[in-house]
């Protein structure tokens, strides 16, 4: 027990001390929380008028938000896969960082639900037993069952195995692999769930679709990589931390395939839609095209195609995709491209034209962008104190000592 | 262990623990620890806070479920609700609860024929149901469809003309159609929402989180959610209400056309068929089979909107 408050204790010494980028860092995150914070008080104060949200366009950048981050934390298992199925060395060391991406994006969806709550006080209706959860009928509450599960799992596997490198021990497989089994089955499932929330609704011909789910596993298999790709370089010029070439090889490759399938699947719906041309497609003529003169959307669709397209034309072409610096930049463009393409381009034409046929448009208030913006923030304020923690350990700079339990006093940032 | 103990749960284990004899210090520890709100409760006497605290669990906070309410626990929030009332808008209002009969479940019948869109049901709905008058929430849209279509992405809920009805023009209220399958009752999470016996789909206002997926998953584009505190003028306010329909609805929830059913569970019309004054409107209990709904059903060309989406409304169209 006693090593286990050392371990914490070492830990949270890690978060708290490093050098001055890291704080800089750090509070340049404090302030966007800060802004966030007084957006989501100002919103408490007054209600969800504050938002540009309508009874027509009843979810809007919270939820948008929320959809493609439930992408990014299931984009971990991209990382587990090649570890452990196809038991890729180099791939193991760092699913750690994987799962640790996991456990900040859960932590911004849970606090992007939240946010979007009328009533925020009565959060506790959703806890079964104490509450009244409408499980198994709801996919709302099946999405607080599995993302509030994924967390836990995600906590588990990381935690577990720094303890055990802490000490100095190899840790026992019967402890962690049948969570890393789970935990690839369980991360399809909370982006199948996401999906499956827009896809069972009859009413909202846009979003009924059988490629919603396959859509957005396999944006999220390109964004969350993405991700992981150009954090993996920033730890490597910050830290001692060394990723083998290898890793970059499989990451590349998995975010091609996935761009593609991307891709095609946008192409599929596309010509569903416009080929058909029937009453069910207006969502997706207002989208691409604007009906009678509304078009607010249709610049942001465009601008997410082309990133898109760019992303993939990049990835997919083998001397384009050779050096990094191309790869960071179609990187990039396929992070903002598909976060437009869930955002402005799924959540918010679903509900235009409305079920009578009114067309209502929205976007964002400046209440609404500051609270987004404040919980990004905080996403990356939890990775940055994760990786901080997390670290020193998996490289063997801390390391849990016998006979000298006081740590020693200097720094011991990698 | 049954939902009703364990919401009862907190509010019993800290008055017991309160009832224990132990010295001040101690106390207080173990009510901050409790509860962790303690801290506002006033301190006087252990009999003081225990009354305070007791009276906290008992508070809108920790409001059970409608459906988990004994009628006890529901007098208890009735009478609470009024004071609220009271305390708000300066108006005493009574709120009942009355209960779903036996063999009914009614049906709306409009006749679009007769419909001349003035929209008369529209504004004796808001005054009805304490609807929020600005912004204004309306339960009732009236579509003007261009003669020849039944499409509703082809009708116009915002015409404003010096006289209706128009000419080429017919006219087609929508609200809620209180469907037997409903899609919005399906996807609540927390089953804020549900339907009764007598085909009336209500929501606890008391229970709704506010996440508008209902809102979402409408068809009919029948809920309307309260973005902010509800507006009502102190004169304009009906003080005959009722629990699961026109009482004032709180900020952050979402309400709906309950088919008026405070008045129609007590043999009333709603107010929008007494509104009407073209006779469009039929309202009434169809296993009744010598109600004049019945008789619409059997003998009139009945349709329903969005047939296709299985949601079977309670609330029909026909010509006549
Ligand atoms: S019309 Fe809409 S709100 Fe009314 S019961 Fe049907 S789905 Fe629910
Ligand atoms: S808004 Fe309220 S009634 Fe509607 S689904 Fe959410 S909790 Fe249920």
């Amino acid at each position: 027990m006693a090593i286990y408050f050392q371990f914490w204790k070492d830990m949270i010494r890690q978060v708290l001390i490093g050098p001055r980028i890291y704080y800089i860092w750090l509070g340049f995150l404090g302030v966007l929380m800060l802004i966030g914070s007084a957006g989501y008080y100002y919103q408490l104060r007054n209600g969800l008028i504050v938002t540009n949200m309508s009874d027509q366009i009843s979810w809007g950048a919270y939820i948008a938000n929320f959809t493609y981050i439930v992408g990014l934390a299931a984009a971990a298992v991209m990382l587990v896969i090649p570890a452990y199925v196809y038991k890729i060395k180099a791939m193991k060391e760092i699913t750690l960082i994987g799962e640790l991406f996991a456990i900040s994006a859960i932590v911004m969806c849970l606090m992007f639900v939240t946010v979007d709550m009328g009533r925020p006080d009565r959060f506790w209706h959703l806890i079964p037993k104490l509450g009244r959860m409408n499980w198994p009928i709801s996919m709302l509450s099946w999405d607080v069952i599995v993302l509030n599960g994924y967390l836990l799992i995600n906590l588990h596997i990381p935690g577990y195995l720094l303890y055990k490198k802490y000490r100095g021990q190899p840790p026992t497989d019967a402890y962690y692999m049948p969570f890393v089994i789970i935990s690839v089955f369980w991360a399809v499932s909370i982006h199948t769930v996401t999906a499956f929330l827009y896809a069972g609704l009859g009413g909202k011909p846009f979003w009924n679709s059988a490629v919603v789910a396959p859509r957005f596993l396999a944006s999220a298999f390109a964004v969350g990589p993405s991700f992981i790709l150009l954090t993996l370089q920033i730890i490597e010029k910050y830290s001692s931390f060394k990723v083998e070439h290898e890793v970059y090889r499989v990451l590349k490759r998995i975010i091609a395939v996935s761009l593609l399938i991307n891709l095609f699947l946008l192409a599929s719906e596309v010509f569903k839609e416009f080929y058909t041309d029937s009453a069910h497609s207006a969502s997706a003529k207002y989208l691409f095209t604007g009906i009678d003169g509304y078009v607010l959307l249709v610049p942001f669709i465009w601008t997410a195609i082309v990133l898109n397209v760019v992303a993939t034309v990049i990835y997919a072409s083998p001397q384009w995709s050779r050096g990094m610096r191309n790869v960071n930049i179609a990187s990039v463009c396929a992070i903002v491209g598909i976060w437009i393409e869930k955002g402005m381009g799924l959540i918010v034409p679903g509900f235009v034209p409305s079920p009578l046929g009114t067309i209502v448009e929205y976007s964002p208030s400046l209440v609404e962008l500051a609270v987004c913006l404040g919980i990004w923030a905080t996403g990356f304020f939890v990775f940055t104190l994760l990786l901080k923690a997390a670290l020193p350990i998996e490289i063997g700079t801390v390391r849990h000592r016998e006979e000298n339990w006081e740590f020693p006093r200097s720094s011991s940032w990698p | 262990m049954t939902q009703e103990k364990f919401t009862q749960r907190p509010s019993r284990l800290v008055e017991k623990k309160l009832q224990e004899k132990l010295p001040r210090r101690e106390f207080l520890k173990g009510m901050i620890a409790a509860t962790g709100v303690a801290a506002a409760v006033s301190l006087g006497t252990k009999d003081a806070g225990a009354s305070a605290l007791s009276d906290f669990f008992k508070s809108a906070f920790f409001q059970k479920h409608y459906k988990e309410m004994t009628p006890d626990e529901k007098k208890v929030v009735l009478a609470r609700l009024e004071k609220e009332t009271r305390e708000r808008y300066g108006v005493e209002v009574k709120i009942g609860d009355p209960p779903p009969l036996d063999g009914v479940e009614f049906a709306y019948f409009l006749n679009l024929q007769k419909c001349i869109g003035c929209r008369r049901c529209v504004y004796a709905c808001v005054a009805e149901n304490n609807q929020s008058r600005d912004p204004q929430i309306q339960y009732i849209k009236v579509l003007e469809m261009p003669e020849g279509s039944l499409d509703v992405d082809e009708g116009e809920i915002f015409y404003d003309h010096e006289k209706v009805p128009q000419p080429g023009k017919f006219y087609m209220p929508v609200q809620c159609h209180q469907c037997s399958d409903p899609p919005c009752t399906k996807v609540c999470p927390v089953e804020a929402t549900w339907k009764e016996p007598d085909g009336i789909v209500v929501i606890d206002y008391d229970w709704c989180i506010g996440c508008r997926y209902c809102e979402a998953a409408c068809p009919y584009e029948a809920r309307r959610f309260n973005f902010t505190e509800p507006q009502i003028p102190k004169d304009e306010i009906n003080p005959n209400q009722s629990y699961l329909s026109n009482r004032i609805r709180p900020r952050g929830v979402m309400e709906k056309c309950t088919f008026c059913l405070h008045r129609t569970r007590e043999g009333r019309y709603p107010a929008c068929l007494e509104a009407c004054p073209t006779g469009s409107r039929k309202f009434g209990n169809l296993l009744d089979p010598k109600s004049e709904v019945r008789a619409i059903l059997e003998t009139k060309r009945v349709f329903v909107l969005k047939e296709d989406l299985k949601t079977h409304p309670h609330f029909y169209y026909f010509f006549g």
